[in-house]
């Protein structure tokens, strides 16, 4: 029976309303007590003194390329690379070779997590066949297999009328439809985002208006449907708004947003380093203001990374050729206490809630909390440890961050999955 | 050879100054305008002057940059540009080797990097790339020990273009400064255009841009122009109002299909260049156009081989452009400190 | 340029004496030519430039003959382009009068390795084909690196290799004179 002691941590549980100085005992994989001065026989210790300990982070967009692309992510590299981010859980995006369209995929996404990941993963199944946009995918059937959300990410779904199928249709499975917003005929192929800086730089840009449009037809869509619309990687002043409203008048709406969207604008795309392309792109200074407005205000619901591997030798290729995406587990959580808990915009409490208890209820999982009971999923990390980013030291497959070299306030310290830690940093921790 | 020995035999160890402080060049590469100063500018323009001389001579060639290799890498094709900066070369006794290569490398996977790695083999002293990607020229600079020239990178910039038609202009004009300078068609697509508003802002020009509000790009006001010098109308007449220089940009053919404008006989009654029209500018107003030129398109006939038309011009100064620029970025280049010979 | 100047240590030629080496030189010119007919003098950028319209206007004044004046930039025919510190302004030459046949007298103010020489004759010979080249300068400081020697000079002057020698001439500089200048240390 093998038990772990996480000892003088500052338990932090916004589901339990806990803050405060405490011992958590965890047995069988499951939280099985929190008090002051536990005394448990037998069972490992983790001193914990001067960290935060929180339910376990929760990443709902990842992009993990197995199977197809395993040269640039597995399931257990993706995994590896969640854990050093304080991850103990994250959900897989379904455009990988094959695309994540029917059970057989959603099965095999599960049994390698099984065999190899040191986090649980949730797959998300496509919303269409092959998210070509034509066809609905087997959304039940991958339900029943394990998918906890359905999405075409990597572009919009362009057919309104598919959509609403969608939404009507997954209706009875209480999973959420994640929209990758972006009217592909308004972004017109275009590779940052439209503004000055595309200008100046002479790359075609991808409005805002692309997300914006596409933002708001489904959540009309949502209202009609009664469907819960989960928009991915929100970018925009004019997304934001439109999420705001939707709450305001009882829409299902939610929404996310990543960590480049609020720290990095598209004045960085100017030395054409392909580690600032991603989709939706890096926006303006307006949008970074109105991302942590939203943030702020209760608008965004939780933070994701949108972690998107891409091989060396295709981001080398001239921008307007390179794929989009950037890998972000690892830095994540940093980015978050840097830009927003530090400068006093959220408080630690509310951190938690929108990487852990916040996700964990979107994708109806009975994660984010410690209570007694539950799985025993926790993250351990100093909010005022100063470090820098290195690229060298990735778990992850690939390289394509633009935060190499980033220094960085607030580090993870320990993970743990089902009582197991699968991560403890070499700072805080020796053996 | 001891630096002492070749010490600077006369007082003369201070060279000519343009705006008071000793000029050079100073920079490896020449990605785009927007990384120039003023000096740079005017030093580039001065050092064009004097080296046109060389293409009257009988013998139109200099042993200045004997050795030296020069690749013209060329992923898009143009005759006009890859011939200029050849004669540029050769004038100036450097090798020139031509690589067109089109997009099937591409095709085949390998990256602009690749290919760079591969030319370093030849150890060249100068990499001249034309690329339709924005931002090619940038990232060879970033992975090649060779001095990079920009010679058109997608819609970014062209700056030897540039170069050459602020030569032209002063063939004809005392001073870039407080000139009028129209410059009308597609400017979305335009490296030229760019390059031209960067340097023309920076030497004191004021420069309006017109084309369809399809063919305007977001934020293209505040170009090179932190004065606000830059102005942007989709009003032809507007444009040509008062105008010394009027710069015609050439259409593509698809932007037709693209939907930027419905047709080319309807671009042509809003933005094509007439003799009528031309009433609007100065009367000694120059015309000018990168080519090659769509007749009755952009541009009529009757204008573009009239008494104002510099077009031709364009095109004599570009080798002494090109020269100067191979000439300033080899000599640019780091070297261990030693005087200069008298 | 360093705080510290160059030491002045010795005055080589006074205005005065620039004037009068200047007529003298015209005078060997003239004589060593038998008279102007086919000669041109050719100042090398910058300090040759206005010796040689001097020289012009010495033989003016001597025999009312005008002779063609033009100027060389030797800059693109350097041989230390790419080891230099300060990357030379290349000028414009202006030889705006065919050179076969002529006697063309190379001027400039100070000869001292003889590459300087050595690439203005380079650049003269892409002009055409002079039926002569010769010499003139105002000092001949000695340390020639090539085998060049001048026909016309003004004085000859026995340096240490670390000194320099300024010539000044109211044109470029808005003072005349030579001097002798050790650099500061």
């Amino acid at each position: 029976m093998a038990s772990l002691l996480v000892r003088n941590g500052r338990v932090l549980d916004p589901a339990q309303e806990l803050d405060g100085i405490s011992d958590v005992l965890l047995e069988d994989g499951r939280v099985s007590r929190i008090a002051r001065g536990l005394q448990a026989p037998g069972s490992t210790v983790l001193d914990a003194s001067g960290l935060i300990v929180a339910p376990g982070l929760i990443d709902i967009h990842v992009h993990l390329r197995e199977p197809g692309r395993e040269d640039e992510e597995t399931i257990q590299s993706g995994s590896e690379a969640a854990a050093v981010g304080g991850f103990t859980s994250i959900c897989c995006m379904p455009n990988t070779d094959p695309v994540n369209d029917n059970p057989a995929v959603t099965s095999f996404i599960l049994k390698e997590a099984e065999r190899g990941a040191l986090t649980r993963v949730f797959p998300i199944g496509a919303i269409s066949v092959g998210s070509a946009g034509e066809r609905l995918a087997e959304i039940g059937e991958m339900v029943n297999a394990g998918a906890i959300g359905i999405s075409d990410d990597g572009k919009g779904v362009m057919d309104g009328q598919l959509m609403r199928r969608a939404m009507e249709y997954s209706l009875p499975f209480k999973i959420p439809l994640i929209e990758h917003c972006e009217d592909l005929n308004l972004s017109a192929r275009g590779c940052m985002n439209e503004g000055y800086h595309s200008t100046v730089l002479g790359l075609k840009g991808m409005s805002r208006t692309a997300e914006d449009a596409m933002a708001a037809r489904d959540i009309m869509l949502a209202e009609l449907t009664g469907a819960h619309i989960h928009i991915a990687h929100l970018s925009t002043r004019g997304a934001a708004d439109l999420v705001r409203q939707g709450k305001k008048k009882g829409i299902h709406v939610t929404c996310e947003v990543c960590p480049h969207h609020f720290t990095l604008s598209d004045a960085a795309c100017r030395h054409y380093d392909t580690n600032t392309k991603m989709s939706p792109p890096l926006r303006t200074e307006d949008d970074i203001e109105a991302l942590r407005e939203a943030i702020v205000d209760g608008t965004v619901d939780c933070i994701v990374t949108d972690h998107a591997p891409h091989n060396p030798n295709e981001k080398m290729l001239e921008f307007d050729r390179a794929p989009f995406g950037i890998i972000g587990l690892e830095t994540a959580l940093g980015l978050v206490l840097t830009h927003l808990y530090h400068p006093g915009l959220i408080s630690l409490r509310r951190v938690v809630e929108l990487m852990s208890t916040q996700p964990a209820q979107l994708i109806n999982q009975p994660l984010g909390h410690l209570k007694a009971g539950t799985a025993a999923d926790l993250t351990l990390f100093d909010p005022d440890a100063e470090w820098v980013y290195d690229l060298g030291q990735t778990k992850s497959k690939s390289r394509n961050s633009p935060f190499h070299g980033t220094a960085l306030k607030g580090r993870v310290a320990a993970t743990i999955v089902a009582g197991k830690i699968v991560y403890q940093s070499p700072e805080y921790f020796k053996e | 050879m001891s630096p002492e020995a070749i010490a600077p035999e006369s007082g003369a160890s201070t060279p000519p100054t343009s705006r008071g402080g000793p000029v050079s060049f100073n920079a490896k590469h020449l990605l785009g305008i927007e990384p120039l100063s003023v000096d740079q500018i005017q030093l580039i323009l001065e050092t064009a002057k004097s080296l046109r001389e060389i293409s009257t001579r009988p013998i139109k060639k200099v042993p200045t940059l004997r050795g030296k290799t020069v690749i013209n890498l060329f992923f898009e094709a143009s005759t006009r540009t890859r011939t200029s900066f050849e004669i540029a070369a050769k004038r100036l006794s450097a090798d020139a080797i031509n690589i067109s290569t089109s997009s099937s490398s591409i095709v085949k996977g390998e990256t602009l990097v690749d290919t760079a790695r591969n030319l370093e083999a030849m150890a060249p002293d100068v990499i001249v790339i034309r690329h339709s990607s924005a931002g090619a020229p940038h990232q060879l600079a970033g992975t090649c020990s060779a001095c990079i020239v920009n010679a058109g990178d997608g819609a970014h910039e062209h700056p030897t273009q540039a170069l050459l038609d602020a030569l032209t202009i002063l063939d004809h004009k005392p001073t870039l400064k407080g000139l009028r300078v129209a410059i009308i068609g597609d400017i979305a697509h335009s490296r030229v255009a760019r390059s031209n508003c960067l340097l023309l802002g920076k030497m004191g020009a004021r420069v309006t841009v017109c084309g369809p509000p399809t063919l305007l790009p977001v934020g293209f006001d505040r170009i090179g122009s932190a004065d606000g010098s830059l102005a942007v109308t989709d009003r032809m007449d507007d444009a040509l109002e008062g105008a010394d220089v009027v710069m015609m940009l050439r259409i593509q053919m698809e932007r037709q299909r693209e939907a930027f404008f419905p047709s080319v006989r309807e671009y042509f009654r809003y933005y094509g260049l007439t003799a009528r029209r031309m009433r609007s500018a100065k009367p000694d107003a120059i015309i000018m156009h990168p080519g090659p030129i769509n007749r009755g398109v952009e541009i009529a006939s009757e204008v573009a081989d009239g008494p104002y038309s510099v077009i031709l011009g364009q095109v004599a100064s570009g080798v002494a452009i090109r020269m100067a620029v191979l000439y300033l970025v080899i000599g640019g280049r780091e070297h261990p400190s030693r005087a200069l010979e008298g | 340029m360093s705080i510290m100047g160059p030491i002045e240590k010795e005055e080589l030629m006074s205005s005065d004496q620039i004037a009068r080496t200047i007529r003298r030189l015209a005078r060997e010119i003239l004589d060593h030519n038998r008279g102007q007919h086919g000669l041109a003098l050719v100042g090398i950028r910058r300090r040759g430039v206005p010796l040689a319209e001097r020289l012009a206007r010495a033989v003016w004044e001597m025999q009312a003959v005008k002779v063609p004046v033009g100027h060389l930039d030797i800059n693109l025919y350097r041989d230390d382009l790419s080891t230099v510190a300060t990357q030379p302004i290349v000028q414009s030459s202006e030889i705006d009068f065919p050179l076969s046949q002529k006697i063309v007298v190379l001027v400039d103010d100070v000869l001292f390795t003889g590459r300087t020489v050595r690439a203005a004759m380079d650049a003269l010979v892409d002009y055409g084909r002079p039926k002569a080249i010769q010499l003139c300068v105002l000092i001949d400081r000695g340390h020639r690196e090539l085998p060049i020697q001048a026909h016309f000079v003004g004085k000859a002057v026995e340096t240490d290799a670390v000194e320099m020698v300024e010539v000044r001439l109211n044109e470029i500089d808005c003072r005349e004179g030579v001097l002798l200048v050790e650099p500061a240390s």
